[in-house]
């Protein structure tokens, strides 16, 4: 089904979206807020730029974006793919539980903030580009990984990565030595065994992306992980 | 001591009411003399009138009557009307000398129509700009109080008991299709005239007997729209909800009631159909601010007709009767009597049930 | 002992001629307080790990013990109070933030208390509220600005989603984790029969609580813990947190050791990792941002349920509550500085917001003022302590009251004010299997349900008392409190005059 955002509101595109169970794609997004929030069971491709929160509480389904999203994409999404093809604004899947973003360019700040693994639960947030500050601020599980392929001689991450990380794991596509960690994290080189695991993360990526997949993998990597899941323990005093 | 206006003072009273459904033409003695026999329910602190059909000649200008405290007030107003609408008569309302009737202020009338490009300019309807103009002089102009402001309508009221201000005001001179009555019966001492029933906004006037407990959760919620209630009685407060819920939401008088005496939630539930249920779950979910508790009895008056209602408790009394075309209200049957010694169906409202009686479409 | 010794704040007394040495003291303590030592044959005490829970002398069969201050403590001094002395002791000791549970015990005005309610004499009747209808049911959520009929001219009855509560009070959030399971079934059930609402707070919904959805309040904190699909859906409301009155601007903290498997499970994160709740949602760092989580989340749940924003009351409150009720929130709750936590900072806890009183009075007359006071419900809480507090709350401007100590306190809860160490010996601030099963779900449910309608009917009366038979004619009635013992700003704030005026 095809929908012309041109002249409908957030709730015009969500309501068209909830009276069919085909696959739709929208036309003259701009700024529409909200899109496929809470949805299920479609696929849907976007043209032009969708606004804020999209597929935010996502459970389901395929969200396409042939051009860049705004902030807050994916927040507390639980299962399904958002792949956008441009880059990606601030707090990009904010506290996702599970599901997949794909991101061929760039992220803002706070990409991953709050991300969380549980049982069969995994999410996956791909960067192609760099990633701006915060990256995986109080991030308690599922992987992120940032793979800087468009502009090498960049830091791959800006500043504070990672603060209040205390679950989950990152991978940067880089040795890393110009970036400052915070002490309740370890870094080290990727090993095989991690090389692997990352090969099954990137497989859809690069299939998506149409990237080659061992090109990628031949650079450094260094993996993340906190040292601690309980890091604020000794903070208090009881009184 | 505070005058009514900066605190508020409770009163009880004794309402009255007649209209001809045919439109024909009652003498105000008519409902004065009814006042006669309920004059034990009134203090002699305030009593006041409202007629309705009486000024056939002016009948497409608003009849401004107003209290002022001197000549100057009285000139400033003029100058301020002047501004904003054509006054086609300025005079002063004609009285005569009672013994019973004193410290009169001026009172003076006038007829005007707002300019067409002013309200042009304002894009406000021509109703809610002389609710605005009302408003303002009665909060803004010291010493000037609008009492009355409907077309071919109006309030006469006085500190005095309502017979005494029925003479006071020619009220015999007067014929017109509806009258309302009432005597006052307030606990304070002073006694200000604009203080006095009716209390009127545009052609909606109310007389009320009774103490609302829920006043200040009502104004409150009122003054959210651009109401001012610088008098403080429940009278004011309810015409300001009356020509809220009508006026400005579209309710019909039905409806209206169904917010300010709502039904209680058990009667709701209990009712069997659905279409009205619904209605009155909604009514008293929107305007839920807007019930109205506590003892009252009230009769709205507005153009081509009136409306009587009690609370949902009927903790007033309220009495319906009938004759040929017209219909009486009074707080007691004995006024009904004086009125038409011959009326038939007299019947008591029920708690929260409005009676609305309209003059037949074309003859007011 | 040295440096660090306290002398302890309790003492426990035993009277010997009562002790039957049957050890339930012994075995009621989660603390370890009593001991029974073998050589003398009677029972003892080590004060210093007495919390004064109450729970030995509550279960000791011969009432042979009782708590008392200990009374040792240091010089008089009306600046340096004992306490201020220990809690220096203490982080001089660790190294640590203080931390405490609770509502602040300091000695804070509490403007209920100098808040005198009205009644009817003469000019108007009193209402007899045994045998005279008498209402207390409130709904919550938008009003329509402007009503419309349709071309028939029949009144078109759509409202936007609401919540119909039988009386207007709510049990407020609190978290499965900061409580124990026993305790949430007792508030669910008991909200449930009572034709209330309780409140997830923000550590998700148990999969056993699904049923009691249509009387759940369930909650979106910064941390998302728990939150998805079918959560949003089992609702009936779904409230932002954005702050609380006994800790605004500071986050939550679930600590690991408390995220064992049933809480694993309900907030889906895994066993033993800390659950962190920043105080910012990272995607609200301005009101326009609000307005995106709360549209987010009606356009996730099809716009079938009321979106609720809590907030801490802090010094611009009202400014803050008309963002608010302009952001599509629904429903507005705002927590006093009173209220109470599993654990806060203490100096947060006890200085930090303005009491509920003052904030609701300022809110209710600024969204008055800007004609948006229909467009939002307001409820209040923050140690909403008996029915006298609700009333004033209504008649101040709140549709509603939250509650949480109270409920605690019906449930067993003896005001001890250590939940934080998780060893809540009447099973409520509780983790421990042995201690949760202390509260029986069904006695809980029984004295929560007790308590609410014994306020219910004194709601009534007071109304009854005041000539008024439905609670909306109440709410922002502030004709019908009068201060005293208040100043003249004070009363200015309230918007209330003084007794005798």
């Amino acid at each position: 089904m095809l929908i012309n955002a041109k002249n409908l509101d957030h709730r015009g595109i969500n309501d068209a979206l909830r009276d069919t169970h085909d696959d739709c794609t929208i036309e003259n997004c701009c700024g529409q807020r909200f899109i496929a929030a809470g949805m299920s069971d479609r696929h849907i491709t976007i043209e032009g730029i969708p606004g804020n929160a999209l597929g935010a509480f996502m459970n389901g389904g395929t969200v396409t974006v042939n051009g860049n999203a705004q902030d807050a994409v994916g927040d507390t999404m639980n299962e399904g793919d958002i792949i956008i093809h441009g880059s990606i604004g601030d707090a990009a899947g904010y506290a996702m539980r599970g599901g997949r973003i794909f991101v061929r360019g760039n992220a803002g700040y706070r990409a991953g903030i709050h991300m969380k693994a549980y049982e069969d639960k995994m999410p996956l947030l791909v960067i192609g580009g760099k990633a701006g500050s915060f990256l995986g601020e109080y991030q308690a599980g599922g992987v992120i990984i940032v793979l800087n392929l468009d502009t090498p001689e960049d830091r791959c991450v800006s500043n504070f990565p990672c603060t209040g990380m205390h679950g989950g794991k990152i991978f940067l596509r880089s040795d890393c030595r110009n970036i400052i960690f915070p002490e309740q994290v370890s870094t080290a080189p990727a090993t095989d065994e991690d090389k692997a695991e990352l090969r099954a993360h990137l497989n859809d990526y690069c299939a998506q992306f149409d990237l080659d997949l061992d090109t990628i993998l031949a650079a450094d990597f260094t993996v993340v992980t906190p040292n601690s899941s309980t890091p604020y323990r000794q903070m208090y005093v009881a009184n | 001591m505070l005058r009514e206006g900066q605190v508020r003072i409770p009163s009880g009273c004794a309402i009255a009411a007649v209209i001809s459904k045919e439109g024909r033409m009652i003498p105000g003695d008519l409902i004065a003399d009814a006042m006669v026999p309920m004059h034990d329910r009134s203090n002699g602190l305030g009593g006041g009138f409202a007629g309705y059909g009486i000024y056939p000649d002016y009948k497409d200008f608003y009849a401004l009557h107003v209290f002022c405290d001197s000549r100057a007030n009285r000139i400033a107003c003029e100058d301020f009307l002047k501004e904003y609408c054509e006054v086609v008569q300025s005079e002063r309302i004609p009285t005569r000398t009672v013994p019973e009737i004193t410290d009169e202020p001026i009172i003076w009338r006038f007829f005007v129509t707002p300019l067409k490009s002013v309200l042009a300019s304002r894009q406000l309807d021509e109703r809610e700009f002389m609710a605005r103009i009302v408003m303002k002089i009665n909060t803004k102009m010291e010493g000037v109080h609008v009492f009355s402001s409907g077309k071919n309508m109006g309030a006469f009221k006085a500190v005095g008991y309502p017979e005494d201000v029925a003479r006071f005001y020619k009220l015999d001179k007067y014929e017109g299709y509806s009258w309302t009555a009432h005597g006052r019966y307030p606990t304070n001492t002073p006694g200000w005239w604009g203080g006095a029933h009716p209390f009127t906004l545009l052609d909606y006037s109310i007389v009320h007997n009774g103490e609302i407990s829920s006043y200040d959760a009502n104004r409150r919620f009122i003054e959210m729209f651009g109401y001012k209630c610088s008098l403080q009685t429940d009278t004011e407060v309810i015409t300001y909800i009356f020509d809220y819920l009508t006026r400005r939401q579209g309710l019909t008088l039905e409806e209206a009631a169904a917010v300010v005496a709502a039904p209680f939630w058990s009667t709701i539930r209990r009712e069997e159909d659905e279409e009205m249920r619904r209605k009155y779950t909604y009514l008293r979910t929107v305007f839920s601010s807007l019930l109205v508790t506590g003892p009252f009895s009230i009769v709205l008056g507005f153009s081509g007709g009136i409306m009587a209602l009690n609370d949902r408790l009927k903790l007033r009394s309220m009495v319906v009767g009938e004759k040929d075309d017209r219909v009486f209200i009074a707080s007691e049957e004995a006024a009904i009597r004086v009125m038409e010694p011959a009326a038939e169906n007299i019947w008591a409202p029920a708690g929260g049930e409005p009676v609305i009686i309209k003059v037949k479409e074309g003859a007011y | 002992m040295g440096l660090d010794f306290m002398y302890p704040e309790f003492e426990v007394i035993r009277n010997m001629d009562r002790c039957i040495n049957c050890h339930v003291c012994e075995n009621e303590c989660a603390n370890g307080v009593h001991a029974f030592d073998v050589k003398r044959g009677i029972i003892t005490a080590d004060d210093a790990k007495c919390v004064n829970c109450q729970r030995c002398v509550s279960f000791c069969p011969t009432r042979a013990l009782k708590i008392v201050k200990s009374g040792c403590e240091l010089r008089e001094n009306a600046n340096w109070h004992h306490w201020t002395i220990r809690e220096i002791y203490r982080q001089a000791a660790t190294g640590g933030v203080l931390l405490s549970s609770m509502g602040t015990p300091n000695a804070l005005p509490v403007y209920w208390d100098k808040i005198l309610i009205n009644a009817s004499q003469v000019t108007n009747p009193p209402i007899d509220p045994l045998r005279e209808p008498m209402e207390t049911r409130v709904f919550l959520g938008e009003k329509p600005e402007k009503v419309k009929h349709d071309k028939d001219g029949r009144l078109i009855c759509e409202l936007p989603p609401q919540v119909e509560l039988s009386m207007p009070v709510m049990f407020s959030a609190m978290s499965y984790g900061s409580i124990s399971y026993n305790a949430h079934a007792a508030l669910a059930s008991a909200a449930s029969e009572l034709g209330i609402l309780y409140n997830t707070g923000e550590g998700g919904l148990h999969e056993d609580f699904y049923p009691y959805g249509p009387n759940t309040i369930v909650q979106v904190a910064s941390g998302r813990f728990g939150v998805h699909e079918g959560y949003l859906a089992a609702g009936a409301a779904i409230e932002i947190k954005m702050g609380q009155g006994a800790k605004p601007g500071i986050g939550g903290h679930l600590p690991g050791s408390k995220i064992d498997g049933d809480i694993s499970r309900t907030r889906m994160i895994p066993q033993g990792t800390d659950a962190i709740s920043p105080a910012p949602h990272h995607d609200i760092y301005s009101i326009e941002d609000l307005r995106q989580l709360v549209m987010s989340l009606k356009e996730a749940t099809s716009y079938e349920k009321p979106i609720i924003v809590k907030v801490a009351a802090v010094h611009n409150i009202a400014a803050i509550a008309s963002g608010i009720a302009r952001s599509g929130a629904d429903i507005i709750a705002i927590d006093g500085f009173r209220g109470g936590t599993g654990a806060a900072p203490t100096h947060i806890r006890n200085q930090v917001g303005i009491p509920i009183e003052l904030a609701l009075a300022s809110v209710d007359k600024r969204l008055r003022d800007e004609g948006i006071r229909s467009r939002v419900s307001l409820v209040v809480g923050g140690s909403i302590r008996n029915a006298a507090d609700v009333i004033k709350a209504i008649a101040l401007g709140a549709d509603a009251c939250y509650v949480a100590t109270a409920p605690l306190l019906a449930m067993g809860c003896h005001l001890c004010r250590t939940c934080q160490t998780g060893l809540c010996n009447w099973g409520i601030a509780t983790q421990r299997p042995d201690l949760v099963k202390r509260l029986d779900p069904e006695v809980a449910r029984t004295r929560l349900v007790n308590l609410m309608t014994a306020w219910r009917h004194e709601i009534k009366e007071i109304m009854g008392g005041m000539g008024i038979n439905s609670i909306e004619a109440l709410r922002g009635n502030r004709l019908m409190l009068r201060g005293v013992d208040l100043t003249e700003k004070e009363l200015e704030i309230l918007g209330i005059a003084h007794a005798g005026e």
